[in-house]
């Protein structure tokens, strides 16, 4: 069974299909791109599988569950993850709260055990200290644990997002554009990173992406879509010679 | 539990005791007399109405114009339970303010629900019409009083207990925002659609942290009631709402310790206003103008006045012009 099985969803905002007929699934530790034209409905599609809008038709199954119509913090719980195009940080918080208040569900101590600080608070308290401490040091950002994150360096914002987004332990990651704005040599770190993750946290991940090169560099398979509709679906060095695809980008 | 965290508790209570007793020598001494002592115990209630305000508009993110709707909510709750019941001084204090609590925040949660799913100016004219209703039901509900209001209230607040209750909700408020539910609710107000895709139900937390600080804020209103001893819906009108609100901005949103601050400015400051009564307002505004320019984030911003900080802070500057000569 796949972890994601998304059988033809579209939207339709007021007269307007935004997408339609889309379908996809992920397999456990894939690593997939979906490429497209600016305004194809990419990140449309990625709201619809966060649960951010509700498909007006076809249906999403996550590991067999359906998930239409569940609200964005309970496609979490689900074991969904994503980032955003325009990073979506807590900005005056620091670096370390912002994985802490991704640690949320895992929690349980209640409100009356908080404000009295009675031994949950302190043994849960203490547990996520640990795993954020232990999460920003896989990713080379210990030192930047009181860091408020609006002050950090650009990159190291798109890698804390990234690491907020693993922190709630999903088994699929979904990154929107995650190159946007980098460099080329911050888009070769990126990759490496992105690897690291699939193999360290043996995450599915679902790739937004325009840089072709972080494309067609790590993702096994491709789906391109234009004007919400698939046009193209398979390996890197299939799509690159695909006619369809061809067109779309360069405008015929 | 560390060792080093028992330190600093106790560290704070030592602080809170130190100027409570601080308070009471200068009553002993009368260098504060009864006049002083009354303007003491409204600004303890400012400071409880106002930091509960900041838990919505600081921490929460959510502009509120209608707390001293809650505010009335919990003052006449109060006052009915007291008026109604026969039982020594104590259990209808605590009793009273439980109830007012309760209700306010039962009310909170009842206007939260729909309120909060709008935002911002929105939300902001709903609180507004939130208090405004609630005072005029106030004026024309048969068990309320009316515009007479309610009378013979038993006066059970006295300054030594006031104190009590500001110290217990401003710890009450500590301890809340430091934890996994103060996270969530901060985390709205940095970015809804970030913590919703953390795994956080904003919708729930919104509501939650409206609720406990219309509980506090019904609190608030319990200990005003049992200071007054006379209840008058005219009290609470929109404008004693806009006060706990510049009080909000000019400590800081966010900032409780900040929130302390600025209500005692505020309060003596009034008091002294009171001989230019006309130019009171006209005085307010231009303090606030005066701060958005020069200190956009209210006087402390969103940090907290701290005595460990202090404390550690003076331990340096010692050990940096003692230092030890050993090596």
């Amino acid at each position: 069974m796949p972890l994601l099985d998304v059988k033809e969803i579209g939207i339709t905002f007021g007269g307007l299909r935004a997408v339609g007929n889309f379908s996809i699934q992920l397999e456990p530790g894939e690593l997939v791109g979906l490429i497209g034209p600016n305004g194809a409905g990419k990140t449309t599609i990625f709201n619809m599988l966060t649960g951010v809008y509700k498909p007006t038709e076809g249906e999403i199954r996550i590991s067999g569950r359906l998930a239409n119509g569940k609200k964005p913090y309970q496609i979490v719980n689900e074991g969904v993850a994503r980032t955003f195009q325009n990073i979506r940080l807590f900005k005056n918080l620091t670096v370390l709260d912002n994985i802490k208040t991704a640690f949320h569900k895992d929690m349980r101590y209640s409100t009356v055990e908080a404000v009295l600080r009675l031994p949950a608070f302190w043994r849960e308290e203490a547990e996520i200290d640990r795993k954020a401490r232990e999460l920003l040091g896989l990713f080379n950002m210990e030192e930047d644990a009181d860091t408020i994150a609006a002050n950090m360096p650009y990159g190291k914002q798109r890698k804390l997002e990234i690491c907020r987004a693993l922190a709630t332990s999903p088994q699929m990651l979904f990154l929107d554009e995650p190159a946007a704005g980098m460099n080329p040599q911050e888009t070769r770190e990126l990759m490496n990173t992105i690897h690291f993750i699939r193999d360290k946290f043996k995450v599915a991940i679902l790739l937004i992406e325009h840089d072709m090169s972080l494309v067609m560099g790590i993702c096994e398979r491709l789906v391109v879509i234009d004007y919400g509709m698939i046009i193209a679906k398979g390996k890197p060095e299939e799509i690159k010679t695909n006619k369809k695809v061809i067109e779309a980008y360069l405008g015929s | 539990m560390h060792k080093k965290v028992i330190q600093k508790y106790a560290v704070n209570l030592a602080g809170v005791v130190a100027v409570f007793l601080l308070i009471l020598l200068l009553m002993g001494m009368g260098v504060v007399n009864n006049y002083m002592t009354g303007i003491l115990i409204f600004t303890g209630i400012n400071i409880i109405m106002a930091a509960s305000l900041n838990l919505a508009t600081g921490y929460l993110g959510q502009l509120v114009l209608g707390h001293a709707g809650f505010m009335a909510i919990g003052a006449y709750a109060a006052a009915l339970f007291a008026l109604n019941t026969e039982m020594p001084d104590l259990p209808t204090l605590v009793g009273g303010m439980a109830i007012g609590g309760a209700v306010a925040g039962l009310f909170g949660i009842l206007i939260g629900i729909p309120a909060l799913r709008l935002r911002g100016d929105y939300l902001g004219i709903v609180t507004l019409g939130f208090g405004e209703i609630i005072r005029i039901a106030l004026l024309n509900l048969p068990f309320t009083g009316g515009a007479a209001g309610l009378r013979r209230i038993p006066k059970l607040v006295n300054f030594n207990i006031l104190y009590v209750a500001v110290v217990l909700t401003i710890t009450f408020l500590f301890l809340f925002v430091r934890s996994r539910h103060g996270r969530a609710i901060h985390s709205i107000k940095e970015d809804e659609i970030a913590a919703e895709s953390v795994g956080i139900p904003t919708t729930f937390y919104k509501v939650y942290g409206f609720a406990v600080s219309a509980f506090l804020a019904g609190v608030g209103g319990s200990l005003f009631a049992f200071y007054q001893s006379i209840l008058d819906p005219r009290k609470f009108t929109f404008m004693l709402s806009v006060e706990f609100f510049i009080i909000v901005v000019l400590g800081g949103m966010g900032s409780i310790t900040g929130t302390i601050l600025a209500a005692l400015l505020l309060s003596f400051a009034n008091e002294f206003l009171y001989s230019v009564e006309n130019f009171r307002l006209v005085i307010y505004a231009l303090l606030l103008i005066t701060m958005m320019i020069f200190k956009p984030d209210g006087l402390l911003g969103t940090r907290e006045f701290s005595l460990n900080g202090l404390l550690d802070r003076v331990k340096t500057l010692v050990g940096k012009s003692f230092p030890k000569s050993k090596r």
